[in-house]
């Protein structure tokens, strides 16, 4: 068994005992990447350097009575849109290629806090926009169950160097489905929390009013330790919640007599595999067996969460995108010698397809003359689809369904094809527009490829979620299921 | 009957600040078209007497005191920036 494979609770306990040094877990983390990231591809950038000797430091602390977190010495890789000062940062585009961040945001500090220790910046679809890491302007990165398929997106790096044994957990961001969808493919967990219950600063911003920071971990309880560090109120976020941040761990009982659980009928509907469905029928049958009962029941919104979305996140992202001009920071286009020549060169020759799609879709949504007819029609229908989600919560304690109609799909097979994409993420999607916590866990195999259960709670009930996810996880085995490499 | 003509789709780009070749023109086009299209489905809900929501925690104006604090230092500005000079970040020029 890798030392990975361990959740971090034992690994912060054999570094209590000096069984074993914060060096050799970063060498772990090294030693694996060295060995497979040639196939999986999921970083980026590495920080080897500032880690070992960070590691060495921390190992002279070991000795010492102070106390140590539970964080303290684990090695992290972090999603490359959240900004890291001195480490490269550059959300997989051609544009941000040399950017050297001179501040870290707000979830880096915390974990600098906690002495957790960077590994390296991880894959992603450019900006965060797609579903399979494809739209990377740099690297390829394949799912570790099967080296032909994606590993998800757009946190697909983060996700696949967590199933690879790589880091024993990583940060995603989360605005569509890009932790839990990833998470899905390669047999993580994955958290997209609250929105406002992490700071976004210093998350390079795509759709404002959706991003959110969030956990992927190889369990439940790695996961709620890590929300535990990065959640809270930030002065420099203002959209951060002020509202408190329960003990997430404690919540872990493996109780869940007496919960009721709503099943959406429409997230067992058409376009969704059966496969998925099955697995989905029997996770609830387990949760049935450990005291808990659901219900069909009906988000009639749902259809309308895919165009909200696009209309929403595109409008959104061609505004946060505005920044990327060849002024001040970033590629500068060679070819231009007017100001005006400057802005559209740099940004055609610095932006990939998928960004450029958007940010086309989104300056059209908001035009003169459109802006009624989709932005603010879009915001209206987001309502009532968030008042769905709110009528359904008067009633029960989470929803659950898939978290993606189908597993991980081929590389290059969707890519042509923008709409087929993008319905990827139907389940995933009204979750963010209505701003409340998510979470996939792994529930079964299709074909040797990994399927997840999605967990839906209330405003800032991220506990509820966690319960029932660690209760399921503990009443199964698929968490223990690895790729081979 | 195409919602999103040529014309159009190189206004946007301009809004965008975005250099397209007729190609794009064309791709941008049909894509735009697809996606427009999708969405007008929206149109089939009543949503004259709904609220647009534009944070879904109902938050509003969240003030703080406006306490003066040290800047960036310039260096650590200028690192980033593709050109500059005496201390400035430099674009082509924008006066004749």
């Amino acid at each position: 068994m890798g030392l990975f494979d361990q959740k971090l609770s034992t690994l912060h306990e054999s570094l209590h005992n000096k069984e074993i040094s914060v060096s050799d877990l970063v060498d772990e983390s090294y030693k694996r990447i060295g060995q497979v990231d040639d196939k999986v591809q999921a970083f980026l950038t590495l920080n080897e350097e500032k880690a070992r000797l960070k590691a060495k430091d921390l190992d002279d602390k070991l000795g010492t009575n102070e106390s140590k977190g539970l964080l303290f010495g684990m090695p992290i890789g972090i999603k490359d849109n959240i900004v890291t000062k001195g480490l490269r940062t550059t959300c997989a585009s051609k544009i941000l290629e040399n950017f050297d961040p001179i501040y870290d945001a707000t979830v880096m500090h915390r974990l600098e806090e906690a002495e957790a220790i960077t590994i390296g910046k991880l894959n992603m679809d450019e900006f965060a926009m797609g579903s399979s890491t494809e739209n990377s302007s740099f690297q390829l990165t394949r799912n570790p169950w099967n080296l032909e398929t994606v590993p998800g997106g757009s946190s697909g790096g983060s996700a696949a160097a967590v199933a690879a044994g790589e880091v024993p957990f990583s940060l995603g961001s989360d605005t569509g489905g890009s932790i839990r969808q990833p998470a899905s493919f390669c047999g993580v967990v994955g958290l997209k929390p609250t929105y406002g219950r992490v700071s976004r600063y210093g998350l390079v911003a795509f759709a404002s009013s959706l991003d959110q920071i969030g956990p992927i971990t190889r369990t439940v309880e790695d996961n709620a330790y890590l929300l535990q560090a990065i959640s809270g109120v930030d002065p420099m976020d203002s959209t951060s919640a002020n509202v408190d941040v329960p003990n997430f761990v404690r919540s872990l009982t493996g109780d869940v007599k007496g919960l009721k659980i709503a099943v959406p009928k429409e997230y067992l509907g058409e376009g969704v595999n059966e496969e998925v469905k099955q697995s989905v029928m029997n996770a609830l049958q387990t949760l049935e067996k450990l005291g808990a009962t659901w219900e069909e029941v009906s988000l009639p919104h749902s259809k309308y969460a895919l165009a909200t979305y696009y209309l929403l996140s595109s409008s959104e992202a061609s505004a946060n995108l505005a920044r990327f001009d060849g002024v001040r920071y970033g590629y500068r286009s060679p070819n231009a010698e007017t100001l005006m020549e400057l802005y559209k060169n740099t940004r055609a020759e610095g932006f990939g397809e998928e960004v450029k799609r958007r940010i086309m879709l989104g300056t059209f949504a908001l035009s003169s003359g459109y802006y009624d007819a989709y932005y603010k029609k879009a915001q209206k229908v987001r309502t009532l689809i968030k008042q769905d989600f709110e009528k359904i919560f008067e009633s029960y304690d989470v929803i659950v369904g898939p978290t993606t109609p189908t597993p991980a799909f081929k590389i290059g097979e969707n890519i042509a094809d923008p709409m087929t994409m993008y319905l990827n993420d139907i389940l995933t999607i009204p979750v963010n527009l209505a701003g409340v916590p998510g979470i996939s866990v792994p529930c079964g195999l299709s074909n040797g490829l990994p399927l997840g259960l999605q967990i839906i709670g209330k405003h800032f009930d991220e506990s509820t979620v966690y319960r029932v996810a660690h209760a399921f996880e503990q009443a199964t085995d698929f968490h223990k299921q690895k790729p081979q490499l | 009957m195409s919602r999103i003509t040529a014309e159009q789709v190189k206004h946007v780009a301009h809004l965008a600040r975005l250099a397209v070749t007729e190609e794009d023109v064309q791709k941008f086009t049909q894509q735009l078209d697809a996606i427009i299209t999708y969405a007008e489905q929206l149109n089939e809900l009543d949503t004259e007497h709904v609220e647009p929501t534009s944070h879904v925690l109902n938050m509003k104006n969240v003030m703080r005191e406006d306490i003066q604090s040290e800047g960036l230092p310039r260096e650590e500005v200028l690192k980033n920036a593709p050109e500059h000079e005496n201390g400035q970040i430099k674009v082509p020029s924008i006066i004749e």
